[in-house]
């Protein structure tokens, strides 16, 4: 009967809070283990990037002037969202290859990981600033900013948790994220998307594309108005020189552990300013 | 209208603005909650205060004359509805707006020198607004000179508008500040000082010809300047808001920071203007409502 | 009357809050353990709307078995399991709070306004935002407590006796909850005698959140419930916001226990305009450090300093803006300065006002009509002030402003610091480094530049000298709640 033949979602790119299909008109399959199709995902192209990229600086500056309080409450919100959702993406990840307690456990540990990252961003500033005791009648300060535009690489293992390990640091000060997803990651990833298109996140704050991510990398590496890009999930194929474009506009390049949480990892985003002004009649 | 007798531009102290004190007493006067009886006087004198305005490059005697007569009966099913304040058009428009209100209580205002850019010699700026009052202009709503100004030619400045006072010849001035260009509320305060000591009858907020408008606090900014300089220089001024102003609401909250911040005797025609366009029919809806408890829609009101 | 005849001006129509969209119930037992309990006594306390003194609901005034019960309640909850929750867990508690406060955000404002007497306005802008961002903050650092004290072995003190104060009852209830919970204590809470019900209220949120019973007790009363409080032995640590006699009187008894303490107190602050000012928000600014919440507020701005040069100028742009204020019914939506809270402030105020004329100070007020039944008081200003005049030293605790004048920034210093109290300073100027200067001489625990009465759950607070010590808010704030091994305090 009609009223039993599901309709399968479509897959698209994640940007500027909209969902296009990516501007080449690629797509790439995602089948299940026992060979069904489960979607044909957008296969995004550097023009994409490029869109990504742009509407990502156009948000960086007025998300950034948000209160820390306000985006203490976004994300938040998004670990509302996900909860609210729970079960449904523990079957996403076990259609993605999951063992089903491994993927339980993986979707709370992003819950949690968003709550945790949330009550950060009013707090960041007290732990990685300072007030200095410079030696002349100054007040002196050191307030970290968020460094701008970021491009991730997220990594196929524990691909939720990944995510939200490199994009909450990322956006909790006040940066925008393109996330680079691979085949394996997409379709978690684009459900994703949908949480964070409900959390009250800005448009372009976060933006997402699947595709080849080797394919893609080395755009975002010589793009001149990125400024980090964050290789934690890079892909073992990527070629060493391609890294040398990156010193083009010197663009920050961040490493490390894809599952970490800490407030190390969210300073490799931030940019520290320093202020001195004179203390006098 | 008092002549006004030219002097020479001399240096005026300005007091300093704070702005995050500002925006946050501006937000405050627009949490006051206007209510029944208030809320109908309210929309009742914000029709008064109007200044009727079309200016577009295709404006037509036609249509001059179709908002003239919206100007005179806002609503012809309902004559206890006031007429506004004024019309405001393009000088070459004067002549017909002048006709279609001859009767009435409307008065016609026209903008002169060179609007909105201000930037022609100053010659031609004063023979248009001598024509623009020739053709029967009762009020002239000219722009500050921002290129001087914020080139700090303050003192040539303060000439045009005078030489623009007396071009008026009893006429009402207007100096639009264009506040949205001058960069922040303390050029906005000296610009005003300056503006008033010049002469100007009226101190206006913006043209309506750039995206950024006027706004709450912009107003207040404005109203505190009016206020120091009726109490040094003993001389009243008024205010005009103009450019964004589109919803009953907003009107009445500009007529609250009018009346908190310079006191009820501002709040009349003579001392307070609105300059607007589709705002009279929101107002009008708003009157609606009031009367017959159902929340209004666009169909209701006319399109003139 | 016909419409083109009404006018509008300055007489606002009505503009109510409905005070219907608030249940509360008649009357209320003890919080312990999760529940209402009767007091053992039986004996309660009539609370009041102080605008229109008539009964809201009646109150348990708990007595010293009581106040053992609800520390009882505590200890045996921290024992059982809140001392081995998780800081992840607690975090998610507090969390809840803070949403459920942001949802039911109007009825607990209106309830403020009903039960203490202050403005709608400010009960909605003010108090309730700023509690539900104390709960968000406080929750965000419950697991993160590694972070806020790096290098140390630290843990809760326990059970924690907490006394607040009627002027910000809810937002004290939660000053003092939440970074007592985010760090693990549980809690004995006393609200303030004539202002239990929004407290009460915030029974009905924890028992909603599912928060464990025993955590947080409330046991309502007056004086002599507070001190069973202070004077209990099985409290680890005590947190006290009121007046500084009673502060000293604590501080005694505290002392020889050891007893860890925070002590917030009164305050007589300086409210300094220099000629340089921003004239027109430093008006602004004095109005909301006097007149704000009918002047009770410990860091009110209560003595203006103002620079000989423009002090005419000023005071006379003060007395007209003075004018535009709307004193009335505090659920009005309109309505700036509410009613006095209870019948013996208001004689404490007026007491005080009488003794300045006495002593020579001469007096303005508003000239608005205040409404016949209830506790009112007209907001006022002194000229022809003296250092010396008990209106210039003590604290009033109401719409009252003392003017001064002073001529150079060392003598603005010199008079600012010349009190007994240390709770906050407001310096207007718009020279920067002259801001800054003042600002590292004052003698105060909280200084605004350019501003007055501003507050954030991140930004600690508190005072110097007899306006007490600790501080609540920030890194500093959380401080007050956790010891270390070595076990200084």
């Amino acid at each position: 009967m009609a009223s039993q033949l599901p309709i399968p979602k479509t897959f698209k790119l994640f940007i500027g809070g909209k969902f296009p299909r990516s501007e080449s008109g690629h797509t790439f399959q995602i089948r299940i283990p026992n060979g069904r199709l489960l979607a044909n995902a957008a296969k995004a192209s550097r023009k994409d990037l490029r869109e990504a990229i742009r509407n990502s600086r156009s948000a960086q500056g007025g998300w950034s002037r948000r209160t820390a309080y306000n985006r203490g409450q976004v994300l938040y919100r998004v670990a509302e969202m996900l909860d609210a959702r729970r079960e449904e993406f523990t079957g996403i990840l076990i259609d993605g290859g999951s063992e089903a307690e491994k993927a339980k456990s993986e979707v709370e540990r992003t819950v949690e990981r968003w709550i945790w990252y949330a009550g950060w961003a009013d707090k960041v500033v007290q732990v990685l600033g300072s007030v200095n005791p410079v030696a002349g009648s100054f007040f002196n300060f050191t307030v970290p900013e968020p460094t701008g535009v970021v491009v991730h690489s997220v990594p196929d293992e524990t691909p939720l948790l990944a995510l939200t390990s490199r994009l909450a640091p990322a956006i909790v000060t006040g940066n925008t994220s393109v996330m680079l997803v691979g085949e394996g990651a997409a379709l978690i990833s684009m459900s994703f998307a949908e949480v964070l298109a409900t959390s009250d996140i800005p448009p372009g704050v976060v933006n997402i594309l699947t595709g080849s991510v080797t394919d893609l990398l080395p755009w975002a590496l010589g793009h001149l108005d990125v400024n980090a890009v964050d290789l934690t999930g890079i892909p073992a194929d990527l070629p060493d020189e391609l890294l040398t474009e990156t010193a083009e506009n010197l663009k920050r390049l961040v490493y490390g552990d894809p599952l970490a949480a800490s407030p190390e990892v969210i300073s490799c985003f931030l940019e520290m300013k320093t202020v001195w002004h004179p203390i006098g009649r | 209208m008092r002549a006004v007798k030219r002097t020479a531009y001399a240096p005026i102290p300005i007091t300093p603005v704070d702005e995050v004190a500002l925006e946050s007493r501006a937000a405050e006067l627009g949490s006051r909650s206007i209510k029944t009886s208030s809320k109908e006087a309210a929309l009742y004198l914000s029709v008064r205060c109007i200044d009727l305005t079309t200016l577009e490059g295709v404006d037509t005697p036609g249509k001059v004359e179709s908002l003239c007569q919206k100007a005179i009966r806002p609503e012809a099913t309902n004559p206890s509805i006031p007429s506004v304040a004024a019309v405001c058009v393009y000088p070459e428009m004067v002549s017909y707006a002048a006709k279609a209100v001859a009767s009435s209580s409307v008065a016609v205002a026209s903008v002169a020198g060179a609007f909105p850019s201000g930037l022609s010699d100053l010659k031609v700026r004063t023979t248009e607004i001598r024509k623009a009052v020739e053709a029967g202009a009762n009020e002239i709503d000219i722009v500050l000179n921002r290129s001087a100004f914020l080139s700090g030619n303050l003192a040539q400045t303060y000439d045009e508008v005078s030489a623009s006072k007396e071009a008026c010849r009893g006429a009402h001035l207007k100096v639009i500040l264009e506040t949205g260009e001058l960069g922040g509320y303390e050029p906005i305060r000296r610009a005003s000082m300056l503006a008033m000591a010049a002469g100007a009858d009226f101190i206006k907020t913006s043209t309506g010809k750039i995206p950024k408008a006027s706004t709450p606090a912009i107003a207040l900014c404005m109203a505190e300047a009016i206020r120091e300089h009726a109490q040094s220089e003993g001389r009243v001024v008024g205010l005009k808001v103009a450019g964004g102003i589109r919803t009953a609401k907003q009107a009445w909250q500009y007529l609250v920071l009018i009346a908190e911040t310079l006191g009820p005797e501002w709040l009349t025609p003579d001392r307070f203007r609105l300059g607007a366009s589709s705002l009279l029919n929101d107002i009008l809806l708003q009157i609606r409502k009031l009367k017959s408890g159902h929340y209004s829609g666009p169909d209701y009101v006319t399109l003139d | 009357m016909t419409t083109e005849n009404s006018s509008f001006g300055l007489d606002y129509a009505p503009a109510p809050e409905s005070a219907s969209m608030v249940q509360f119930d008649d009357e209320y037992g003890l919080f312990i353990g999760g529940c209402f309990v009767a007091p053992k006594s039986g004996q309660t306390i009539d609370t009041i709307n102080p605008a229109t003194e008539k009964r809201l609901a009646t109150v348990a005034r708990g007595d010293a078995e009581d106040v053992n019960d609800a520390v009882a309640a505590a200890r045996k909850a921290f024992e059982e399991h809140w001392s081995s929750t998780s800081g992840s867990v607690r975090a998610r508690y507090l969390y809840r709070i803070a949403r459920q406060i942001q949802e039911r955000s109007r009825e607990f404002a209106i309830l403020e306004s009903l039960d203490g007497g202050k403005p709608i306005r400010e009960s909605r802008d003010v108090d309730l935002p700023l509690v539900a961002a104390h709960f968000f903050h406080h929750a965000g650092w419950a697991d993160k407590l590694e972070y806020a004290f790096p290098n140390r072995d630290i843990r809760p003190y326990g059970v924690a006796g907490q006394i607040i104060p009627w002027n910000f009852p809810l937002l004290m209830a939660a000053w003092k909850l939440a970074p007592a919970l985010a760090c693990g204590n549980t809690v004995v809470l006393k609200p303030a005698e004539t202002t239990p019900l929004s407290v009460l209220l915030l029974a009905d949120v924890l028992n909603d959140v599912d928060l464990p019973p025993g955590v947080v007790n409330i046991v309502t009363g007056a004086g002599a419930t507070g001190e069973a409080l202070v004077k209990h032995p099985d409290i680890d640590k005590l947190a006290f916001t009121g007046s500084t006699e009673v502060g000293k009187w604590i501080r005694q008894s505290a002392a020889s226990r050891h007893l860890p303490l925070t002590l917030e107190l009164g305050g007589k602050a300086a409210n300094i305009i220099f000629e340089d000012a921003a004239l027109d928000q430093a008006v602004e600014g004095v109005v909301q450090g006097i007149w704000f919440n009918q002047g009770h507020v410990c860091c009110a701005g209560s003595r203006l300093l103002v620079q000989e040069s423009i002090a005419e100028d000023f005071t006379d742009r003060l007395k007209r803006r003075m004018e535009s204020l709307r004193v009335g019914d505090p659920l009005d939506k309109n309505t700036d300065v509410g009613a006095i809270n209870s019948a013996e402030q208001l004689e404490k105020i007026t007491e005080l006002v009488n003794a300045g004329i006495a002593e020579g100070a001469q007096m303005h007020q508003n000239s608005c009509k205040l409404p016949d039944k209830g506790f009112w008081f007209s907001p006022t200003v002194f000229t022809k002030v003296q250092q010396s005049q008990r209106i210039a030293r003590e604290e009033i605790f109401g719409p009252v402003l003392t003017i001064q004048t002073f001529r150079t920034p060392d003598e603005a210093v010199e008079k600012a610091n010349n009190t007994p109290y240390g709770l906050s300073a407001g310096i207007w100027t718009e020279k920067g480094s002259r801001a800054h200067w003042m600002a590292m001489r004052m003698r105060a625990g909280v200084v605004w530049l350019n501003t007055f009465n501003k507050f954030d759950p991140s930004s600690p607070f508190g005072g110097y000298k007899e306006s007490g010590f600790g501080r609540e808010g920030g890194i500093q704030g959380l401080a007050s709640y956790v010891q270390d091994s070595t076990g200084s305090f």
